[in-house]
C-alpha cells in the first residue's frame, strides 16, 4: 500500500469482541509488551454491544451484566491493563508472514508483530447462503443486523414491520423474539427444523412454534409478505408477514486467515488450531468464535485468556511446532475442536458438535484403530450447543502415528 | 458542467413540469431509464433538446438491467448480419472506450467454451467459423491439456475449447448510472417513480401518468419487458415480448481464484447452458437458468433453478460449490418470438421502439442509443449542432483498479474514505456519503448498494446493515415500504 505508514508491535490482536479483549488484557498485564487491538467497528466490544440481555459476566466479572455493560467492562480493563484499543480501523490484509496492512481514518498502516491473535469472531449465515429461494424484499434479517437496528439505532415497529416469523428456536432465535418483541413487532410464528423448540421462555408466553418444519420460499416484491413453509411430514402453507429473521447457523468470519494462507480445519471451517491456539502458519495464533461459531461470549473470553498465555510463552521462545497429529470428526459429528494435537500441549477439554440432536449417545477416540477413549454422554447432545469432552486421552496419542478420530454415535 | 447549460431535475414525488403550453412540451420522451434508455437520453444530450427520461420504477437499471450476467461481449456468436450482431460489435467498442473515459470497471479476462462432450467438441470450429463472419479473427481451438493448462480448476471431462479473446466483463450497474448521470448532467430531465399509463399521440403526445401528463413532439419506448405493451399505446403490435428468467448464484471472493476466464457454455440443441464467470466485484457468478414465462414480475429464484445451478457448476468446477453463496438472484430477459432487436422508426408517429433487447443490450447499448437517435432523425427529429457532454467520472466499484479503502492522499485529505463501514466489500462513509449526495441519489438501499457495493458482501448486513440503513436515513431519504 502506497503511502502506508511502517510501524511494529509485539502483539497484534484482530478483534476487540470478548476473545481479543481478554487476551490483550492478560497480556498486556503479564508484562513490558507493547500489546494492539484493532476493532473495525466503532466502539469495542463485538458482539456483546448489541446483546441487551443478561447472561454475561458471572465467570468473568463475578456478577451477571447485559452485553452492552460486559462489553464496556472487558474493553476498560484491556485499556487499563495497557493494551491500545484502536476502534474504526480494518486490517485489510498481509503484507508479509506477521504483517497487516491497515485501513483507518488517520491513513494506512502495516502494521508487523511478532505474533498476531485473530479474534475476527463469526457471523450467522444470510438467507442467501442458506439457498432459501423465492423474491429479494425488505424485511429479511440476521439477529446481529436487528440487534444492532435496534439496540444502537433505535428501529422502532415503523421501520422493522408488524408480523414477523424467527427462524431458529435456539438461544440466539429467542433473543431475536425478544428484540422484536421490544421494538413492538409481533412474532408471528417461531420456525425450526428440529424436533423441539426451546424448553423455558422466561415469563412471557413463547410464539407459535412450528418443529420438524423449513422455510421453502420468501414472497413478496418490494417488502415481504410471507413465508412458504413445509413440514417434514409433508404439509406446507404460508405464513403471513412482512419480517423474517434468520438465526444460528454461525460461520467463522475467516477472512482474513484466509488471506494469510492460515490453514483451515474443513469441520468448523475456522482456523485450524492446536490446543495452545497455535494455527499452522508460525506466530499466527487464533481464539474465540472465528474458531468455529458461536460458543458464549465467557467462553470466548476464556480462550482470549488461554492464548494469552499461549502468545506469553511464543514470545519467551518456545518453539513453534512444525506439525501435529490432526483430530478429526467422524460419525454424527460435524466438527471437534482443537484440531490438532502437539508435544506438550496445553491439556483444554475438545469441544464437540453433533449434526442432530442425539439423546445419550457414545464417544469414541481411536488412533490408528487403537481405542484412546469411550464413553457415554448423559443427556442429550444438540447441533447448536457443544459437547466438551475431557483432553486426558491426548497423552496416549502417539506423535508418529496416524490422524486422531473423534466418532460421536448413538 | 458546460457553460450556460441546464442541469436536468431529478424527481420522485410530486407534479411533472407544466409541458402544457405551446412550445413547453418536451422535444423528446425516452420511456424507460434501463441500460438502453440511459444510454439514448445520453445520445440526445449531445443535441439542443428538451429532454426527459421517465421510470416507472424508483431508480434507473431496475429492470433487466440490474440483474444480467455483466458481460461485455464480442458478439463473436450473434446472428451475422443480424441489427444485433452489429450494434453488439459498435458498441462493444464504443463502451469499452466509455469506461476507460467514466471509469466504469472492465476487466478484459477472454472467454472459453468449453466442451464437454463430443458433440460440443464437434461445434467449436462451426462458432469460430461463425466468429469470423462476425468479424472476430482471433478465436483459437483450444486442446485438452491447453485448457486445463489454462483453467486447472475445470472439473474432469472437459474435452476442449474455444477461445475467444476480447470477451470481458463489467460493472452493469455503473454503466446505467454512469448514463443517467452524464445525461442529468447535460440538461435531461429525470422523472423517477413515473409509470406512463396511458398515451394520447398527437402533435405533441401526451403521455398520462399519476404524476401528470408530460407533452412530447417525439417518444423513444426503450421499456424492455414492456416494450410490446408500450407499443400498444401507440397502436402498435409489431412484437410480443416473453420474459425469459434467468436465475444467478453469487460465491464469495474466495472463488475467485478457481476461474481465470469467462467459462461459457457451448451452445447446443438443449439450450444454452450456464456460465462460471468473474464479476468485476471479485466474486464469481453461476448461471444462468433460461425460463420462458408469463409473468413479467417473476424475478423469485426457485429450489429446482438452484438446485440445477449447482449441479452443473458441480460439474464445471467442482471446487466452486464449497465456496459460500453470498447472493442469489433472478434477471427477466425480453425474448421476443424474433430472432434480432425488435428497433423500429414509426416516422408519422413521431416514435421510436427500441424493444427485444436481449442479454446483449448492456453491451450494445451505446451503439443502440446511436441507432435510435438516427431513427429519430429519420423520422424528422430536428437534432441541431452537436454539443459537448458534460464530464463524469464514476466511482470505481471493480476490485481490479484502486479503491478508496486503500487510497492514501484520498484518506489524508478526507479521513471519512478511511472509516470502512461495510467490512465485507469494504466501502468507506465516505462513498456512502458521496452516493447519497450524488446527481442521480438512490432512492432505496437496494440502489445504495448498487452505488456503492454496501451490503453486498458475505454478510448481507449481519455487521454492516444497521449502519448503512441509519446513513441512508440521515440523508433524508424515507425508508422504502415499496
Amino acid at each position: 500500500m502506497a503511502g502506508a505508514v511502517n510501524r511494529t508491535v509485539d502483539v497484534l490482536v484482530v478483534g476487540a469482541g470478548p476473545a481479543g479483549l481478554a487476551a490483550a488484557a492478560r497480556l498486556a498485564a503479564a508484562g513490558p509488551y507493547r500489546i494492539e487491538v484493532l476493532e473495525r467497528e466503532q466502539e469495542a466490544g463485538g458482539v456483546p454491544r448489541h446483546c441487551f440481555h443478561g447472561g454475561f459476566g458471572l465467570a468473568d466479572f463475578g456478577r451477571p451484566l447485559d452485553g452492552p455493560a460486559y462489553a464496556r467492562r472487558l474493553a476498560r480493563a484491556a485499556m487499563v491493563a495497557g493494551a491500545a484499543v484502536r476502534t474504526r480501523v480494518s486490517a485489510v490484509g498481509w503484507s508479509g508472514p506477521l504483517t497487516l496492512d491497515v485501513t483507518a481514518p488517520t491513513g494506512l498502516e502495516r502494521i508487523t508483530a511478532r505474533a498476531v491473535v485473530l479474534a475476527t469472531g463469526a457471523r450467522e449465515r444470510p438467507r442467501s447462503a442458506r439457498l432459501v429461494p423465492g423474491t429479494r424484499p425488505a424485511g429479511v434479517l440476521t439477529t446481529g443486523e436487528l440487534q444492532q437496528s435496534v439496540h444502537l439505532y433505535g428501529v422502532r415497529r415503523e421501520r422493522l414491520g408488524r408480523r414477523a416469523v424467527v427462524l431458529g428456536a435456539e438461544p440466539v432465535a429467542q433473543h431475536a423474539v425478544r428484540t422484536l418483541r421490544g421494538a413492538g413487532v409481533e412474532v408471528v410464528a417461531m420456525v425450526t427444523e428440529q424436533s423441539r423448540g426451546p424448553r423455558r421462555f422466561g415469563a412471557v408466553p413463547p410464539p407459535p412454534l412450528l418443529t420438524g418444519a423449513r422455510v421453502t420460499e420468501l414472497l413478496g416484491r418490494g417488502r415481504l409478505t410471507g413465508v412458504g413453509v413445509s413440514r417434514l411430514d409433508g404439509r406446507s402453507g404460508v405464513i403471513r408477514c412482512d419480517t423474517v429473521v434468520f438465526t444460528g447457523d454461525w460461520i467463522p468470519d475467516h477472512e482474513l486467515a484466509r488471506e494469510g494462507g492460515v490453514p483451515l480445519d474443513p469441520g468448523t471451517r475456522g482456523p485450524a488450531v492446536d490446543g495452545s491456539f497455535r494455527t499452522g502458519s508460525a506466530g499466527v495464533f487464533a481464539a474465540g468464535n472465528v474458531l468455529r461459531g458461536v460458543e458464549s461470549a465467557g467462553a470466548a473470553a476464556g480462550e482470549g485468556r488461554g492464548v494469552a498465555d499461549a502468545v506469553l510463552r511464543h514470545l519467551a521462545g518456545a518453539p513453534w511446532p512444525l506439525s501435529g497429529v490432526p483430530v478429526t470428526a467422524a460419525g454424527a459429528l460435524r466438527w471437534v475442536a482443537p484440531n490438532r494435537i502437539d508435544e506438550g500441549a496445553a491439556g483444554r477439554a475438545f469441544l464437540l458438535r453433533v449434526r442432530e440432536p442425539l439423546s445419550r449417545p457414545l464417544v469414541e477416540v481411536s488412533q490408528d484403530g487403537r481405542i484412546l477413549h469411550r464413553s457415554q454422554l448423559l443427556g442429550t447432545a444438540w447441533p447448536h450447543r457443544s459437547v466438551r469432552l475431557g483432553a486426558g486421552w491426548a497423552r496416549r496419542v502417539d506423535p508418529a502415528g496416524g490422524p486422531v478420530t473423534v466418532r460421536i454415535g448413538s | 458542467m458546460t457553460a450556460g447549460r441546464r442541469r436536468g431535475a431529478v424527481t420522485r414525488a410530486g407534479a411533472l413540469p407544466d409541458t402544457s403550453a405551446p412550445g413547453a412540451e418536451y422535444d423528446v420522451v425516452v420511456v424507460g431509464a434501463g441500460v438502453v434508455g440511459c444510454a439514448v437520453a445520453r445520445e440526445l444530450a449531445r443535441r439542443p433538446l428538451r429532454i426527459a427520461l421517465v421510470e416507472a420504477s424508483g431508480d434507473v437499471g431496475e429492470g433487466t438491467s440490474k440483474a444480467n450476467t455483466a458481460i461485455l461481449h464480442t458478439g463473436f456468436d450473434a446472428v451475422p448480419g443480424s441489427l444485433e450482431a452489429r450494434l453488439v460489435r459498435d458498441g462493444q467498442r464504443l463502451l469499452a472506450d466509455y469506461a476507460r473515459e467514466t471509469g466504469i470497471p472492465v476487466e478484459p479476462l477472454g472467454a472459453v467454451l468449453v466442451a464437454w462432450d463430443e458433440e460440443q467438441l464437434a461445434a467449436l470450429p462451426r462458432l469460430a467459423e461463425k466468429a469470423r463472419r462476425n468479424g472476430h479473427r482471433t478465436t483459437r481451438v483450444l486442446g485438452a491439456g491447453e485448457l486445463r493448462a489454462r483453467e486447472p480448476h475445470l472439473g474432469p471431462g472437459a474435452l476442449g475449447a474455444l477461445e475467444v479473446p476480447g470477451e470481458s466483463i463489467i460493472c452493469p450497474w455503473t454503466t446505467t448510472l454512469a448514463y443517467a448521470t452524464q445525461a442529468v448532467r447535460s440538461g435531461v430531465d429525470l422523472h423517477l417513480d413515473c409509470r406512463v399509463e396511458k398515451a394520447d399521440p398527437g402533435a405533441p403526445h401526451r403521455l398520462i401518468t399519476p404524476r401528470g401528463v408530460l407533452r412530447a413532439r417525439y417518444v423513444v419506448n426503450a421499456c424492455g419487458l414492456y416494450a410490446d405493451r408500450f407499443d400498444a399505446l401507440f397502436g402498435r403490435r409489431d412484437f410480443t415480448v416473453t420474459p425469459r428468467r434467468g436465475q444467478l448464484i453469487v460465491f464469495d471472493t474466495f472463488a475467485r481464484s478457481l476461474v481465470r476466464h469467462i467459462l461459457l457454455p457451448v451452445p447446443g440443441v438443449l439450450g444454452k447452458g450456464v456460465l462460471v464467470t468473474p464479476t468485476v466485484y471479485g466474486n464469481v457468478l453461476l448461471g444462468p437458468t433460461a425460463e420462458d414465462l408469463d409473468d413479467r414480475t417473476a424475478t423469485g429464484s426457485t429450489a429446482e433453478g438452484l438446485a440445477a445451478l449447482r449441479a452443473q457448476g458441480g460439474r464445471i468446477l467442482p471446487a466452486l460449490l464449497d465456496e459460500e453463496v453470498t447472493a442469489v438472484y433472478a434477471g427477466l430477459r425480453s425474448a421476443t418470438e424474433y430472432d434480432d432487436y425488435m428497433c423500429a422508426a414509426h416516422p408519422a408517429l413521431r416514435y421510436v421502439t427500441a424493444g427485444g433487447i436481449r442479454s446483449t443490450g448492456l453491451t450494445a447499448s451505446p451503439a443502440i442509443a446511436a441507432h435510435v437517435v438516427e431513427l429519430l432523425a429519420d423520422s424528422g427529429l430536428v437534432l441541431g449542432a452537436e454539443r459537448p457532454l458534460a464530464p463524469v467520472r464514476m466511482p470505481n466499484l471493480g476490485e481490479a483498479f484502486p479503491r478508496p479503502y486503500r487510497d492514501a492522499e484520498l484518506i489524508a485529505r478526507d479521513p471519512e474514505f478511511g472509516t470502512i463501514v461495510c467490512h465485507c466489500e469494504r466501502v468507506t462513509r465516505g462513498e456512502i456519503r458521496d452516493a447519497l449526495a450524488s446527481t442521480v441519489p438512490p432512492g432505496s438501499l437496494d440502489g445504495l448498494r448498487r452505488r456503492t457495493r454496501a451490503r453486498a458482501g458475505r454478510c448481507q448486513g449481519f455487521f454492516c446493515g444497521a449502519t448503512v440503513r441509519a446513513m441512508f436515513e440521515e440523508a433524508g431519504h424515507p425508508w422504502p415500504e415499496r
